[in-house]
């Protein structure tokens, strides 16, 4: 009688999740399994008749070519450099934040507005901002200095641009790490004996680990996945690439698809090891 | 170990409140002194005052003559037993205890001899490699106990450590604090909201309601001679009878009856209290007594408690004041007693043992 139940509430259950999954394998799983299909063609939009299943050539192709590793490195660069000022500055804001007695509330919504921009709009305006002759910061520089015409100035603005953006997204996921430390185990640790710095090192740091690494996790894959500040600031100019932005031009502006879908599934591959490496080696909790 | 004194000590918060109220208080060296009363008395505002947690309005603390009043927690070489126990998560047992003395920078061998020294002290030897996750309440109470005790410090303060436990292991713990604290001699105050748990660990008990103390004293005296309705409705459990009555020149007139007692100097309405235990159901020489029908009787093995219910309105407009339930009455009787549930019983009294109260300031008139 129950076992019968049982296995109609579960044939109920299959039947309620079916329409999800069907949803997601067509709008992720399908293109995914596309794309890799894909990149293991030869399927260039300029040749359309000379295409063909050639294995792993486009594998070869792009990972003996010196434009990959440079944007593998820039994204690297990128994503290391701004997750970790991301990190100390979004702890401090979270600790403000945290702390603040008089309008908490106005003051989490002041920090928030970065986050609440879209990519694009900040990004122009970073751009106009370092724009030569117009721009506020660029009249700051020394007279006739671009710093978005050389490599070097270009990724430090990007990086600026990162940071300044998502900064209230660490903080805001610091923050509810924060609120998981019972407010006694600092009073006890300072009737203890530990001072402020001590209190953050020993009992606050270990306790938000699980949030801190959480947080990280989500901010490396993003930052990994960079595109529109690049896009915005130099196209991938002065070997300012990301490795999205070189598989979109080989994509989207190069027709190649096959080529551009090595890319994607390239990075698809390094954003499942970093968050493998992450869940794995630092014991973050799975997100969501 | 340490005299601690409090001086004149109020706490206000920016908001107007005042959370205590000019507590002047000398604690001596080894004394284990109890701060006692109701949730929002201001007790564990005055012990986080004495801890350095709350900063001081007004008044001057001083540990050893020393005023203490701007210095850090960390600088009054205090230790405290927190009602959560606070342990640290992330820490061993061995790892929490030691915590205060790594952070003062000892020697690891003394470290090590110090943590062991109070793990066996508290029985918690073969847990020292454990998290607090993995420890029962008990347990945790007891490692929160040795975080507090290997310091060797000036004083303890105990915010209601016993308070999250189950009533057989608080009984338990509560003889163990009690030793622990005659054999380590360390001043300690200790705070909660159970007047039994005051009445068996303290020295001394200073009970408090509202932000301002009510009385300071050693338990019988409390219990005996209390200073006002509050402490006398307070200490002792059940607590006592307080009956509105009326003074006329044979005495009080309550819904009891009438108490013999020289109305002289008496102002025309009182509170008369009689303690449950006062009444007797065998005569008593020279006393006083009531009959009335025995509502409910509790068989506790070894003590009967008898309530009984009277009429509101017998005594007139006072009947059922802010001070009690003036309909009641509880008589605390002998197990042999043969008072029965539903049948009429006499109890007996002594005048003398009666209290009598002012009913406006409620300072007890005959103590």
């Amino acid at each position: 009688m129950t076992a019968e139940r049982d296995l109609g509430e579960r044939r109920l259950a299959l039947w309620l999740c079916a329409p999800a999954t069907l949803i997601m394998i067509a709008v992720t799983g399908w293109p995914i399994l596309y794309s890799f299909l894909l990149s293991l063609r030869r399927a260039d939009l300029r040749f359309p008749a000379d295409q063909e299943w050639i294995g792993l050539a486009n594998y070869a192709t792009v990972l003996g070519n010196p434009y990959w590793w440079t944007a593998f490195g820039v994204t690297a660069l990128v994503t290391v450099v701004s997750v970790a000022i991301e990190l100390v500055l979004g702890m401090l804001v979270a600790l403000v934040t945290f702390r603040t007695i008089v309008g908490r509330g106005v003051v989490r919504t002041v920090v928030l507005v970065p986050y609440g921009i879209v990519t694009v709009a900040a990004a122009y305006g970073w751009k106009y901002a370092w724009t030569p002759g117009t721009g506020w910061l660029a009249g700051l520089l020394p007279a006739g200095s671009a710093p978005l015409t050389e490599q070097a100035p270009a990724i430090a603005i990007i990086i600026l641009a990162e940071v300044w953006k998502t900064t209230p997204f660490m903080a805001l996921l610091l923050m509810t790490g924060l609120a998981l430390v019972p407010e006694e185990l600092l009073r006890a640790a300072s009737m203890d004996g530990a001072n402020r710095w001590q209190r953050f090192t020993k009992i606050v740091l270990p306790l938000m680990k699980p949030a801190i690494l959480v947080a990280l996790l989500f901010r490396t894959l993003d930052a990994f996945r960079i595109f529109d500040n690049i896009y915005v600031l130099t196209n991938g100019a002065q070997h300012t690439s990301s490795v999205s932005i070189i598989a979109y031009h080989n994509l989207i502006g190069g027709l190649n698809l096959g080529i551009g879908s090595t890319m994607s599934v390239l990075i698809l591959i390094s954003v499942a090891v970093i968050a493998f490496v992450f869940i794995r080696v630092f014991g973050a909790a799975a997100p969501g | 170990m340490a005299e601690i004194v409090l001086d004149g000590v109020s706490k206000r918060y920016p908001d107007g409140t005042t959370a205590v109220h000019d507590i002047n208080l000398t604690i001596a060296d080894r004394e284990f002194v109890i701060l006692v009363g109701p949730s929002g008395c201001g007790k564990s505002t005055t012990l986080n005052m004495i801890a350095g947690l709350e900063e001081i309005s007004s008044g001057e603390l001083r540990i050893d003559g020393e005023r203490v009043n701007e210095r850090a927690p960390r600088d009054r070489d205090i230790a405290m037993v927190f009602q959560s126990y606070a342990l640290y998560p992330h820490m061993t047992v061995r790892e929490n205890m030691a915590f205060p003395l790594t952070l003062a920078k000892l020697p690891k061998p003394e470290v090590a001899a110090k943590v062991g020294h109070a793990a066996q002290l508290l029985d918690l030897t073969a847990l020292l490699d454990r998290k607090p996750a993995n420890l029962s309440g008990g347990q945790r109470q007891r490692v929160a106990m040795g975080r507090a005790i290997v310091r060797d410090p000036k004083a303890f303060l105990m915010d209601e450590p016993l308070s999250n436990l189950d009533a057989k292991l608080r009984v338990q713990m509560r003889t163990s604090i009690a030793r622990l604290q005659k054999r380590l001699g360390t001043t300690t105050v200790y705070v909660t909201h159970d007047q039994t748990e005051a009445m068996t660990l303290g020295d001394r008990i200073v009970i408090m309601y509202s932000g301002v103390v009510q009385q300071v004293g050693p338990p019988e005296e409390l219990y005996d001679r209390p200073a006002n309705l509050f402490v006398a409705g307070f200490i002792g459990s059940p607590s006592m009878n307080l009956l509105p009555a009326q003074v006329r020149d044979d005495g009080l007139h309550t819904i009891i009856g009438v108490i013999p007692h020289r109305s002289r100097g008496l102002p025309p309405e009182v509170v008369a209290g009689i303690r449950p235990e006062a009444f007797q159901d065998t005569r008593i020489r020279g006393g006083a007594s009531f009959t009335d029908t025995v509502d409910i009787l509790e068989s506790m093995g070894a003590e009967k408690i008898a309530y009984f219910t009277f009429e509101t309105g017998e005594t007139g407009e006072s009947g059922g004041t802010a001070f009690g339930d003036g309909a009641q009455v509880v008589a605390r009787l002998d197990p042999k007693s043969r008072a029965r549930e539903g049948e009429p019983a006499t109890l007996w009294y002594d005048p003398a043992a009666v209290h009598i109260f002012d009913p406006d300031s409620g300072v007890n008139l005959t103590a």
